[in-house]
């Protein structure tokens, strides 16, 4: 490889997304300073039609096939397209919900946009990171997206303070993973991770690995230990998951909505493209790292989320124990548990959005609906509505007919497929536990009185959007045929 | 497209639950449309179930009316649907108690009154889904989807305590019903399927593994029968809930948990259900005789009949797993049959006994307010037509020949005895218990002298609950006195059923 002495012109086009999304955001940034209040909705327009090219671009450039390009260390593949095409989707339904909210707090500016596109970009190129160091630039972009995004209300003691945890954890978390990955770099003599993948293939649990490279073996552990730290704290797996819900309360509804969606699906494939591909063949060690995650994050998120007054704590643990769902797929390490976890993730980014989407529906000028108390007597205010809620809640919870029980209901064949049935148990177990809080919920909309009953008002696009998140998670439970399928095939299950 | 292949089960299935949302659509202003058309659903839905027993062939044990549709091809997922001699009967007693529950809601519910019947009409969809399906994927959606409307039912019309009682309900069969799910991915793992069918091939399966997929399997209809000592959600969820929803948690839901071994755990697991049988018919003894004690010292109406609820149904869990003592005794397959059929008449006949029991404390809550027995007294004074019907289902709780409460239990004691005598006996100490705090509630709220002015300012039931209590006692005297015909329908079924289990799969 003679890339330093011969310049050798990139393919750009297997990058075509990434490009578009960062010059529109640029442009965004552009336009918007020459905008006024009134003309703000231009910004937003063009967020909007930002995501619809991307995902237009992305579509168009798929093919089964993957292509590498920039010197190996971007690729573009069925898994990361289907994965950045939810990312677009999810981050515009997140656009809708949060406009109105925004609009009645002044944060309605180009910079909620600018710095939402800049963490998508971030999103996708970690998504199709083919080397450490892609993969680091994307968690990066997205990261520092989202710590200033948390500080978006200046004015917000809450907010900033938020916004400050986040920052030095992340930053310590970055660190972790950025020492795991030095490592992994000394062992292997790679960036890339074909080749890393490719020397971890030398490695075998307890004996000595071959000459050309002395101590590999516990170099290897070390790094990997290293990097499911980092992994860890950016997905917030218990024991690292102190931020989540500290910023999930501090920061602004509308940025804890997209904080919540679309970052886990790029956190899946980090997971995915450093354990899975980089080294799957040390499966049998983060097996065991990932399965201590799993069950510490099941249960103390949904034991500690019971005790929550906040909706958006309950949902900040909620959100501990769905991750620890979504490791519990990918720590069987074959692909229908792979293809299990990544349906798993995008269904619960689906859910999400549209949980916390109703957190701004009942949100008011001067009034956060994020108290349980507020979604009192939601049926006597809007059926529709409370059914809405309660189709999410279901889903999350895991009962049919909602998509949130195939999710759990593939994750859990691929492990007990896998043979750990006991944690297949387990997990169902917490997630009886976790049902109870959803229930609350539920209690709270339809057997309780409210205690005011003005009425809902949003703009229609967000009545739409957020209906049809309602009824797109039971559509998808009556038919997860085709999503399950495609995830599957992405995976490659055979 | 020919009769045969009409999807009959489809349309019956799906029917209420499209009713259901257009009630739903329907504002609460036009209640009356609302009633109306509620009730055209039910009765449509009832009409529609009548053909599954007049076309249902008798003869084979293979299943009917079947519908095949793949699904989720990715995990060999279908839609598949089929009845037999078990399941046939007890859609016929789902649509049947739907109609009555419609009816019974007619004045009486005023709060979102939309909601209330579209819950009931989804409920019914759904668990006639869960009496016909045949695949376990298929089948969990709908035991789990059933949930859902049931706990709104319980938690917005139900009474003090409805929130306790509704959460305790929800979780409790969540509980038990997640185990359930781990059984059907273990046996999936195995066969490659979902189908329940298949399952019911798996051979050889070893006793270990068998034994922990029975226990799962019991964990999730143990919880919904319900069995001593998970039993303690029932009293409450009956308590607090409507009317309408005790008649159909007493009618139809305790009567999944009984076909749940039916269908899965007997079949699927034999050499399990034979080793563990002695648990079986432990904790079905002591439902029997210890709840039936229980029964006596209530004070509320609604729990005396829910207690006697779960005493009834360990009838029914005793009739199932006495076979394999019988087989043992040399019985054969016509004594074990015994047992069995007794089991599925008793669960037919307890449906139509508790929901009328139900139904008649709601007519005196409706006018009193108080299910109480120490607010009632001399009923019978200002309720004449009331209280006969009253007795009357009082009677059949008892056991009385000529009702159909003595068709099942004679069967299931008759059986017993084949097994083990001190099986038998035990079992007739609910003739004794039965009649004890059956009749004795019936001395202190329906006879004597007026109590008080509540009951002396009482009006007798009008021509909407008389016909409603009318058709029960139809039901119920029908049953009892002429049971072939549903005997008949069982009888292949059960045979069948009892031929594969008396197979060992080690």
């Amino acid at each position: 490889m003679n890339a330093a002495t011969h310049f050798v012109t990139p393919d750009f086009l297997p990058a075509a997304p990434e490009l578009f999304v960062l010059g529109m955001a640029c442009l965004i940034l552009a336009v918007d300073a020459c905008l006024g209040q009134a003309r703000r909705w231009i910004t937003y327009t063009l967020s909007q039609i930002t995501l619809l090219g991307a995902a237009l671009l992305t579509y168009m450039l798929h093919q089964t096939e993957p292509d590498l390009t920039f010197n190996d260390s971007f690729i573009r593949d069925a898994m990361g397209d289907v994965l950045k095409l939810f990312i677009y989707l999810v981050t515009g339904l997140v656009f809708i919900y949060s406009r109105d909210y925004m609009k009645v707090r002044e944060l309605y500016r180009g910079e909620y946009f600018a710095l939402a596109l800049f963490a998508v970009l971030g999103m996708m190129v970690l998504v199709s990171a083919h080397s450490l160091l892609t993969l680091y630039l994307g968690l990066e972009l997205l990261s520092l997206s989202l710590y200033s995004m948390v500080a978006l209300q200046r004015d917000s003691a809450v907010a900033s303070e938020a916004a400050m945890k986040y920052f030095v954890l992340g930053a310590i978390a970055s660190g972790m993973l950025l020492y795991g990955m030095s490592i992994l770099y000394g062992v292997s003599g790679s960036l890339d991770l074909a080749s890393i993948s490719r020397g971890a293939a030398q490695f075998t649990p307890g004996e000595e690995m071959p000459a050309e490279l002395p101590g590999g073996n516990t170099l290897f552990i070390f790094g990997l230990v290293f990097i499911i730290i980092g992994i860890a704290f950016k997905l917030g797996a218990v024991p690292f998951h102190m931020w989540i819900p500290d910023v999930y309360h501090g920061a602004p509804t509308a940025v804890t909505l997209f904080l919540s969606s679309a970052p886990k699906i790029a956190a899946f494939a980090m997971l995915m493209r450093l354990l899975a591909e980089g080294l799957g063949a040390l499966h049998g060690e983060w097996q065991t790292m990932l399965i201590i995650l799993a069950v510490l994050s099941m249960a103390a998120g949904n034991i500690i989320a019971i005790a929550q007054g906040n909706i958006k704590r309950m949902l900040a643990y909620s959100t501990i124990a769905h991750v620890g769902f979504l490791l519990l797929g990918v720590l069987n390490g074959t692909l229908s548990g792979y293809s299990a976890a990544m349906f798993y993730t995008l269904v619960y980014a689906l859910m999400s959005a549209g949980g916390f989407g109703m957190i701004l529906l009942l949100s008011r000028a001067g009034f956060e609906a994020d108290r349980l108390e507020d979604f009192k007597g939601l049926n006597q205010r809007s059926p529709w509505y409370a059914l809405m809620m309660l189709l999410l809640m279901f889903s999350m919870a895991g009962a049919p007919p909602t998509v949130g029980f195939f999710a759990k209901l593939v994750v859990l064949q691929a492990t007990v497929e896998a043979g750990l049935v006991w944690l297949a148990a387990f997990a169902v177990l917490m997630s009886v536990i976790g049902a109870y809080y959803y229930l609350r919920i539920v209690k709270l909309m339809y057997f309780d009185k409210s205690e005011h009953d003005s009425p809902l008002v949003a703009s229609r696009d967000m009545r739409i959007a957020l209906s049809l998140n309602g009824l797109g998670v039971l559509a998808l439970g009556l038919f997860p045929g085709s999503l399950l399928a495609l995830c599957a095939r992405v995976i490659g299950v055979g | 497209m020919t009769p045969a292949d009409f999807p009959l089960l489809s349309l019956v299935i799906w029917l209420p639950i499209t009713g259901g949302l257009l009630v739903l659509a329907l504002s609460d202003k036009y209640a009356q449309a609302l009633r109306v058309l509620s009730l055209i659903f039910a009765l449509l839905t009832f009409a529609l179930t009548l053909p599954l027993y007049t076309r249902f062939d008798t003869v084979g044990a293979e299943m009917q009316f079947v519908e095949l549709v793949p699904w989720i091809t990715t995990f060999n997922i279908h839609y598949h649907l089929g009845v037999d001699g078990i399941s046939m009967p007890l859609i016929l007693l789902t649509s049947f108690s739907t109609v009555l529950v419609v009816l019974a809601g007619w004045r009486v519910i005023e709060y979102k009154l939309a909601q209330y019947m579209a819950a009931f009409l989804i409920m019914e969809g759904l668990m006639i889904g869960v009496f016909a399906a045949l695949d376990a994927v298929l089948f969990y959606v709908f035991w789990e989807a059933m949930l859902i409307p049931m706990f709104l039912i319980i938690g917005i019309w139900g009474g003090q305590r409805r929130v306790y009682a509704s959460i305790k309900f929800f979780l409790y069969t969540f509980l038990g019903s997640v185990l359930m799910l781990i059984a059907f991915l273990y046996l999936y793992y195995r066969t490659d399927s979902f189908a329940i069918l298949d399952f019911h091939r798996i051979q050889p399966f070893d006793l270990n593994a068998q034994i922990l997929v029975f226990l799962a399997f019991l964990a999730a209809f143990a919880v919904k029968v319900p069995m001593w000592p998970v039993h303690t959600w029932l009293p409450d969820a009956h308590v607090e809930a409507p009317t309408g929803g005790s008649v159909i948690l007493a009618a139809i839901m305790l009567k999944m948990g009984a076909y749940g071994f039916l269908r899965f755990s007997l079949p699927i697991t034999p050499d399990a259900s034979a080793a563990l049988d002695w648990l079986m018919i432990t904790l079905s003894l002591i439902a029997v005789v210890y709840i039936g004690l229980v029964a006596l010292v209530q004070e509320d109406m609604k729990k005396l009949i829910a207690y006697s609820s779960i005493s009834h149904m360990g009838f029914v869990t005793l009739g199932f797993f006495i076979v394999f003592d019988i087989f043992e005794n040399g019985g054969g397959l016509q004594g074990a049959a015994l047992g069995v059929e007794g089991g599925l008449i008793q669960m037919l006949s307890h449906g139509f006994v508790s929901g009328a029991l139900f139904l008649c404390v709601g007519v005196m809550y409706d006018r009193v307010h108080s299910r109480n027995i120490s607010d009632y007294g001399g009923v019978v004074n200002t309720m004449p037509v009331f209280a006969s019907f009253m007795v009357l289902f009082a009677l059949a709780n008892t056991g009385l020949p000529g009702t159909s409460g003595f068709v099942g239990e004679f069967m299931v004691i008759l059986s017993a005895i084949k097994a083990n005598f001190w099986y038998a006996a035990l079992a007739a100490t609910t003739l004794v218990l039965g009649a004890a705090y059956t009749l004795w509630l019936v001395k202190r709220v329906i006879f004597g002298a007026v109590a008080n002015q509540n009951v002396a300012a009482l009006q007798d039931i009008n021509a909407r609950e008389c016909m409603i209590l009318a058709l029960l006692a139809t039901a119920v005297l029908g049953l009892g006195l002429w049971p072939k015909p549903v005997a008949d329908v069982m009888h292949p079924t059960v045979q069948h059923l009892l031929e594969h289990i008396s197979q060992s799969k080690l």
